[in-house]
């Protein structure tokens, strides 16, 4: 027989925890090793403008009131083209998940052309709908879309059966069952969809404005990038990162207050 | 609860296929109102798809079923189910999935609301009610799905193995709740489950299924009034002994058999 031995804890690990201060702190770290490398002349200034000139820009864009117009221009393209594309694509993933009639016809379409890159549609965007509003939103809507359409009907498509013929055997209607039962239960699903078409509708957003827009933070930017105004330029990209920023809180305080059940 | 269920049922000569796998074969069965008949079976013999063919939750391939008798005038969802697996919705409270029933059918949300509470109130859940299943036990889970079915009214139950997801000392206690709760509403009650103890408890006659292809093999009534059966009662020792000797070869039987659906 051997002596005792003390039986070592192996459970350790695998476990990630959650702290907010240390993602300040590793980006506070970036901003401020990017200002050393810029002050020391490390990065050259046309390279990359150091923060504290970005900051400047930012607050002459801000004083001016170009930022404000620009960005008022952006917001209102990524409402609208967004909520455009949102409703449609749930209402028809509703009818994917629903009904076999649209199921294997709207899936092919579907599948056929969810790869293409929507980009590439923008100029055709623009002879259909003009070269105004119009082709932004509908890029903007067509973008966002196809992912709807797939995140609803496959949230649907995760619906627990029982939990249909439950409301089935209580004799609800086809309507009260789609909106008692299949929508709260494909709601995760949706959610999580809308994470991937804000995205989605920010790049197209920009996109959009590059190719035929005088306004906008796309057009801003690539207007700044025309004249070499680096500092300009960095600037809309930080506007468009905290645009990104600002929409995921607010969609994460809506997750919460949707799934407090959970 | 008053007066009870005057609806009978009638099986007349049932047969279901699941595509090759035969399931059922020709059961005719007659439950006169307010009766309680227990199916039992060894597991896969096809209780729970002859429970769904009886409320007309499935189609049998051959056969039908025959309700007979008016429901009463409060009867608000005449074939009513309580399911294994509880089959709640997650995001509505106690309260809410027990209303889920009566909304649309009960327009006057005042006696809706005093619905719930004298449901609540007969469950032992009145503490509960805007609890979510989630934060609730297997056996909490269940009495709220025999409120949700009892708040209907029902002409006639339906419960495939209520007890079966719960641990031993909450199905011991559980089951006394519930042998107290359907003898005194008198509705016509099929309670399908593969434990002896607990169709010995509650019903009137016992229906004894066959393995696959389910057959029915005996039936056996108790007389003993409900309300009067106790533990180790001679009559229903000598019973469960009667029915255990038929049920022990099929059981091992079925137990041996492969099943392409599982
Ligand atoms: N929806 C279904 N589709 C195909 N086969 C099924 C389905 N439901 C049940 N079965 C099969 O039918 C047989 C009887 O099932 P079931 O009625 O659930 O038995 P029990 O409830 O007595 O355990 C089993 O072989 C099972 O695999
Ligand atoms: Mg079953």
């Amino acid at each position: 027989m051997r002596a005792e031995v003390l039986v070592p804890f192996r459970a350790a690990g695998f476990s990630p925890r959650h702290h907010a201060w240390s993602g300040v702190a590793t980006l506070a770290l970036v901003i401020l090793a990017w200002q050393g490398g810029s002050a020391t002349g490390l990065i050259p200034d046309l390279f990359l403008p150091s923060p504290l000139a970005v900051a400047r820009a930012l607050w002459r864009l801000t004083l001016s009131g170009e930022l404000r117009t620009n960005l008022l221009a952006s917001v209102l393209r990524l409402a609208v083209g967004w909520t455009l594309g949102t409703m449609i694509g749930i209402s028809v993933g509703i009818a994917v998940g629903i009904f076999t009639l649209a199921r294997s016809p709207v899936l092919a379409l579907v599948s056929a052309l969810f790869p293409i890159p929507k980009i590439a549609l923008v100029p055709l965007f623009i002879i259909w709908f003009g070269i105004g509003e119009g082709s932004k939103f509908a890029t903007l809507a067509i973008g966002v879309f196809f992912p709807t359409v797939i995140s609803t009907y496959s949230g649907i498509d995760n619906v627990q059966r029982n939990l249909v013929m439950m409301g089935q055997s209580f004799n609800l209607s086809t309507w009260s069952i789609v909106r008692k039962i299949m929508l709260p239960g494909a709601l995760p699903s949706v959610l999580a969809g809308f994470r991937i078409t804000i995205s989605v509708a920010i790049i197209l957003l920009v996109a959009a404005e590059m190719i035929g827009a005088d306004s906008g933070i796309g057009a801003f930017i690539l207007a700044a990038g025309n004249l070499y105004r680096t500092d300009d330029l960095i600037a809309g990209v930080v506007i468009l990162s905290l645009l990104g920023l600002s929409l995921s809180a607010i969609l994460t305080r809506i997750e919460r207050a949707a799934f407090s059940w959970r | 609860m008053s007066s009870g269920s005057s609806t009978s049922l009638k099986l007349e000569h049932v047969s279901h296929h699941f595509g090759s796998n035969f399931v059922l074969d020709d059961i005719s069965l007659d439950i006169a109102p307010g009766e309680v008949v227990a199916l039992v079976g060894p597991s896969g013999c096809g209780k729970s798809t002859l429970l769904n063919i009886f409320g007309g939750l499935l189609q049998p391939t051959k056969g039908h079923v025959l309700m007979h008798g008016e429901p009463r005038s409060d009867c608000l969802n005449p074939l009513t189910y309580v399911f294994q697996d509880f089959a709640l919705l997650p995001w509505r409270t106690v309260a809410g999935n027990i209303s889920l029933g009566l909304e649309g059918k009960m327009r006057d949300e005042d006696a809706r609301r005093e619905r719930i509470g004298e449901m609540l109130r007969l469950t032992g859940l009145a503490d509960f009610a805007n609890a979510y299943p989630k934060q609730l036990s297997g056996g909490m889970r269940q009495r709220v799905g025999i409120a949700r079915a009892l708040a209907v009214r029902p002409a006639c139950l339906f419960m495939d193995e209520p007890l079966s997801a719960l641990d031993a000392q909450t199905r011991t206690l559980l089951l006394e709740e519930f042998a107290m709760l359907i003898a005194r509403a008198a509705i016509t009650t099929v309670y399908v489950t593969h434990n002896l103890n607990e169709a010995l408890r509650l019903a009137h006659r016992i229906v004894v299924l066959s393995r696959r292809p389910g057959r029915i093999k005996a039936i056996v009534g108790i007389d003993l009034p409900i309300e009067a059966r106790r533990e180790g009662d001679p009559d229903l020792v000598v019973a469960e002994k009667r029915l255990w000797s038929m049920i022990r070869d099929e059981a091992s039987a079925a137990d041996r058999e492969l099943d392409d659906a599982r």
